[in-house]
């Protein structure tokens, strides 16, 4: 399923078939990855997935049962934590309580024989960098979490690792904090062209700060891709159900690039793997990608016609639910904006012809 | 997969672990530890199997000893002695101890800290005291013989207050934890249903407190049927398996008859041991996260009711502490009671007591000190250690094992071991060495889980984020973590020393004249020797233990005011 260990020219990270067992249970199936210079990569999955496995994997501290690591050329596979490159920030932050705000950032520091002046020019610079400058001499139990945070990062990039992981570093925060947060840490890491690795279960975030999201379930990684092509093309019902909403309509393949939903034959782009004519699949569609007009219905532009069920206020946009007497009472969620919803009198009880377009109909074998 | 993989492999350095310093020093450090627990735990309690086994000689007998045993009459008779002392005291400390930790969690009566401050007063004397206490008042010269109604305190009758008093606060301490932890919300649910206040009692009092009063029940006569203290102070000619060993093993020098009372001793430590472990494990899960803690409403008849209660506890413990206090302050008792210091002023009377006392106070700080250092650094070897998960599983597993062993055990295996004569370290019995030695192991398995829990309660990410900077975690140990927990660290140096300056039971086979300790010194006071300045021995202990106690929270108090800008409470 994936282009695991292609050796690209500028792969700084590679992961070969990494297993990890936690006694009878796999928390970590054959996963191999790849990871550019420079690349910003968020690992996205339900709660158990096996992101934070894969992350300490990546750091040694919870080594991988089988499957080899390799980071800038070398395999570092059996190398304890202390002999790989990395900085990492942690859910906690994991920040000394007994230690100022300086002295944690400085802490990778004193050990590497650097004279005190230099550290001290090291730590005002990390500080500064990440705007906290002015709390140098506070200990962390007086800082805010999103302040705390920062501080953990800057003692992650004081020493200068070639690789910064990352775990939920947000999900502690109040909302508005982790969106101003999320700005800044994407910013800082494109300002020092810093390879990262960020687990996360929100996919907001991962949509938002990722180069490339690795989607995983159940100890495998479902699907690699920038956030549009996850979004866009998601290769399977998990990674379409997982991110973002999407209508899940059952339907029977008759033919190349078609398939029938109740009495309606749709067009769609076809898949990777031909299906046989006759088998069960299940078609997708998200609901912001539906279409509505005032026309007749036609099959040539994959539309049929469908009554307004009901309609709901969200705000910024309408969410009606379509019910389609031809697709055997089957309900489609769609978003409408407030101009459709006005231009086409989009009312309940309001026949309609509604489009699924060609272009955006995902077609996945039924399970 | 593979051939990529392979054809990648061609530009790729495959780096080796080092044998670092850390990977080392943590290897080490757990071998270390292993082994002393090996040496000071381990091999003396399978010298103590083997001897049990074995003739005077050397030669296996298999269970010869034990048949033995069983057909004297004046041995196995100490097994029904034992048996009712350790029944009785159970029952009657766990009836009152339950009462008073009634009044204390469920009551509205007043003064409950001083009450909880009372409770705990036995801890800080030898198990000797109320023994000596009890001569002064009921012994052949005692001031209140008469009451006595022709009875003799000598027996059964003394053992029993003795260990009433000696057992009281550990069943206190337990039963207060398990009613404190009541949740409200079933108190509601059973008023709602019109439950009455006995069937509410009977309902979900009990059932509520029912692993507390468990757990209270085996610590209270496991302490009762191992202590030596009280029945050798004042069980006269009422033996019992503990003092049967130190006959045995120091009067008669019949060491495999003492291997044998002190595996029989061995076994309801043991049990009492594995039963509890398996007990707690349950109550974790009892008690819900969402539960509401149960707040006492003001009763005027049942407060009432247990605030005499309370006084009446507290007064029998502060009456016998207040005996001997006062037994060592008179001039000449019982016939001239007019007050003063002098049985305290050291070269004059008594120079005998005084060199123990001191030699008390050397074993109680060295214990505090460097059990303190061990344990603490042993345990964060154990919880935060990374890789030899084995290793420290079997650590961590013979941490354990101290606490199903009673004093006295541990004292005849130490003999039985290190006097060996091929064992190297045989010249280490009678000194200062040994009884430290003994002492940490014997107080190893408390100060040790203390140790864990305050280990598990900080970040569990420090030693990550240390090795990420390359930081080896040593010394984030120190700079971090030792700070971090040092009142913690307090707490077992205090309990260790305490328990140190108050021990009988296992170092009274290992002392010699020159080092011999103030608490083993009171085992020589019998009838004769229950003079005021004899008196003054044991209050010494509890005074010195006391002052132990103001200064550790001294110090704990001075440590929180330098630490509390980071120390959020
Ligand atoms: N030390 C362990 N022992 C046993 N099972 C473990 C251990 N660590 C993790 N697991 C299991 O491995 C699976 C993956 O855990 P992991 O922590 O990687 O999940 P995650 O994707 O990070 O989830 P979350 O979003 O909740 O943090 C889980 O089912 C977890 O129960
Ligand atoms: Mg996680």
């Amino acid at each position: 399923m994936l282009d695991g260990g292609n050796g690209t020219a500028g792969a700084y990270l590679r992961i070969i078939d990494v297993t990890k067992t936690f006694g009878a249970f796999q928390a970590l199936k054959n996963v191999s990855l790849t990871v550019e210079e420079g690349e910003f990569v968020c690992f996205l999955g339900p709660s158990g997935c096996g992101k934070t496995t894969l992350l300490r994997a990546i750091a040694g501290l919870d080594p991988q049962t089988s499957g080899r690591i390799i980071q800038a050329n070398q395999d570092v596979s059996l190398l304890p934590p202390s002999g790989r490159d990395f900085g990492i920030v942690f859910q906690s932050y994991a920040l000394f309580p007994n230690l100022t705000v300086a002295k944690n950032v400085g802490y990778g520091l004193e050990s590497r024989k650097a004279k005190r002046a230099e550290i001290d020019k090291r730590v005002r610079e990390l500080l500064e960098m990440v705007g906290l400058a002015d709390q140098a001499h506070k200990y962390p139990g007086q800082l805010s979490g999103g302040q705390q945070q920062r501080v953990a990062l800057a003692r992650a990039l004081a020493t200068s690792p070639g690789l910064l992981l990352l775990d939920e570093p947000l999900s502690a925060l109040d909302a508005k904090v982790r969106m101003h947060l999320r700005k800044e840490i994407k910013e800082l890491q494109r300002r020092l062209g810093l390879t990262t690795i960020m687990v996360t279960h929100d996919q907001e975030e991962a949509l938002t700060m990722a180069d490339r999201i690795v989607v995983m379930n159940k100890g495998v990684i479902e699907q690699v891709g920038t956030p549009g092509e996850i979004y866009r093309e998601p290769d399977n019902r998990f990674v379409a159900d997982f991110i973002g909403q999407m209508n899940f309509l059952p339907g029977t393949v008759v033919g190349d690039a078609r398939v029938r939903l109740g009495q309606v034959q749709f067009r769609h782009r076809g898949t990777r793997e031909a299906l046989q004519p006759g088998a069960t699949v299940t078609l997708g569609v998200r609901p912001e990608d539906v279409v509505v007009n005032g026309g007749t219905p036609s099959e040539e532009d994959n539309s049929f016609p469908a009554r307004v069920a009901d309609l709901d206020f969200i705000g910024n946009f309408f969410r009606a639910r379509l019910a389609a007497d031809c697709l055997d009472g089957m309900i489609i969620a769609a978003d409408l904006s407030s101009g459709v919803v006005r231009d086409c009198g989009v009312e309940p009880g309001r026949p309609l012809a509604v489009s699924l377009p060609q272009e955006r109909i995902r077609v996945f074998p039924a399970d | 997969m593979s051939d990529t993989g392979a054809a990648a492999a061609a530009s790729v350095t495959v780096r080796r672990p080092k044998v670092a310093g850390e990977a080392l020093v943590t290897w080490t450090s757990l071998a270390a530890l292993a082994l002393f627990l090996l040496v000071s735990m381990v091999l003396p309690l399978y010298a103590l199997l083997s001897k049990s086994f074995e003739d005077r000689s050397g030669a296996f007998v298999g269970l010869a000893n034990y048949a033995a045993y069983v057909t004297n009459p004046a041995l196995f008779q100490s097994i029904g002695n034992s048996l009712f002392i350790a029944l009785l005291s159970t029952a009657i400390t766990t009836v009152l101890a339950f009462l008073f930790a009634y009044g204390l969690s469920r009551t509205c009566i007043p003064g409950k800290a001083l009450f909880r401050a009372i409770a705990a007063i036995p801890i800080l004397a030898p198990s000797l005291l109320p023994g000596i206490a009890l001569v002064y008042l009921f012994g052949n010269q005692g001031m209140l013989k008469s009451w006595m109604m022709g009875e003799s305190i000598y027996g059964p009758i003394g053992i029993v207050i003795g260990m009433v008093f000696f057992t009281l606060p550990h069943a206190v301490m337990i039963l207060y934890t398990a009613l404190s932890l009541a949740d409200a919300r079933l108190y509601e649910a059973a008023q709602v249903l019109g439950a009455g206040r006995l069937k509410t009692f009977l309902t979900v009092t009990l059932p509520g407190a029912r692993y507390g009063l468990i757990s209270t029940i085996l610590v209270v006569f496991t302490l009762v049927i191992t202590d030596f203290g009280v029945p050798k102070v004042i069980g006269g000619r009422f033996n019992v398996l503990a003092t049967d060993v130190y006959k045995q093993v120091v009067g008669q020098q019949n060491f495999e008859m003492g291997a044998v009372v002190g595996m029989i001793l061995l076994l309801p430590s043991a049990i009492a041991f594995v039963v509890d472990r398996l007990i707690q494990r349950r109550q974790v899960a009892q008690f819900s996260s969402r539960a509401v803690p149960y707040a006492p409403k003001p009763r005027r008849g049942t407060d009432l009711v247990y605030l005499l209660i309370c006084l009446v506890i507290s007064g029998f413990l502060i009456g016998i502490l207040g005996v001997a206090g006062f037994a060592s302050m008179v001039k000449y008792w019982p016939y001239n009671l007019s007050l003063t210091l002098a049985h305290y002023d050291f070269t004059a009377v008594d120079p005998d007591g005084w060199r123990a006392y001191f030699n008390s106070l050397k074993m109680a700080a060295l214990t505090a000190l460097i059990g303190g250092a061990v344990i603490f650094s042993g345990a964060y070897m154990v919880e935060k250690g990374r890789g030899w998960g084995w290793l420290r599983g079997i650590v961590q597993l013979m941490a354990m094992v101290p606490l199903a062993v009673p004093g006295l055990v541990l004292g005849i295996a130490y003999i039985f071991f290190f006097n060996h004569p091929a064992n190297p370290l045989n010249g280490l019995i009678g000194t200062m060495a040994i009884l430290v030695l003994c002492t940490i192991v014997h107080f190893y398995t408390v100060s040790h889980l203390t140790a864990i829990t305050a280990l598990k309660q900080i970040d569990p990410e420090f030693e990550s984020v240390s090795a990420s900077l390359k930081v080896p975690f040593y010394k984030t140990f120190w700079r971090v973590t030792v700070p971090v927990c040092l009142p913690t660290i307090l707490d077992i140096a205090l309990y260790l020393f305490v328990n140190a300056m108050t021990t009988v039971s296992a170092v009274v086979f290992l002392f010699s004249a020159r080092t011999k300790l103030a608490a083993v010194s009171l085992l020589a006071m019998d009838d004769a020797g229950a003079t005021a300045a004899a008196a003054a021995r044991p209050m010494r202990i509890v005074y010195t233990s006391a002052v132990a106690r103001a200064l550790h929270a001294l110090a704990s108090r001075l440590l929180q005011r330098q630490t509390h800008a980071w120390r959020k409470r």
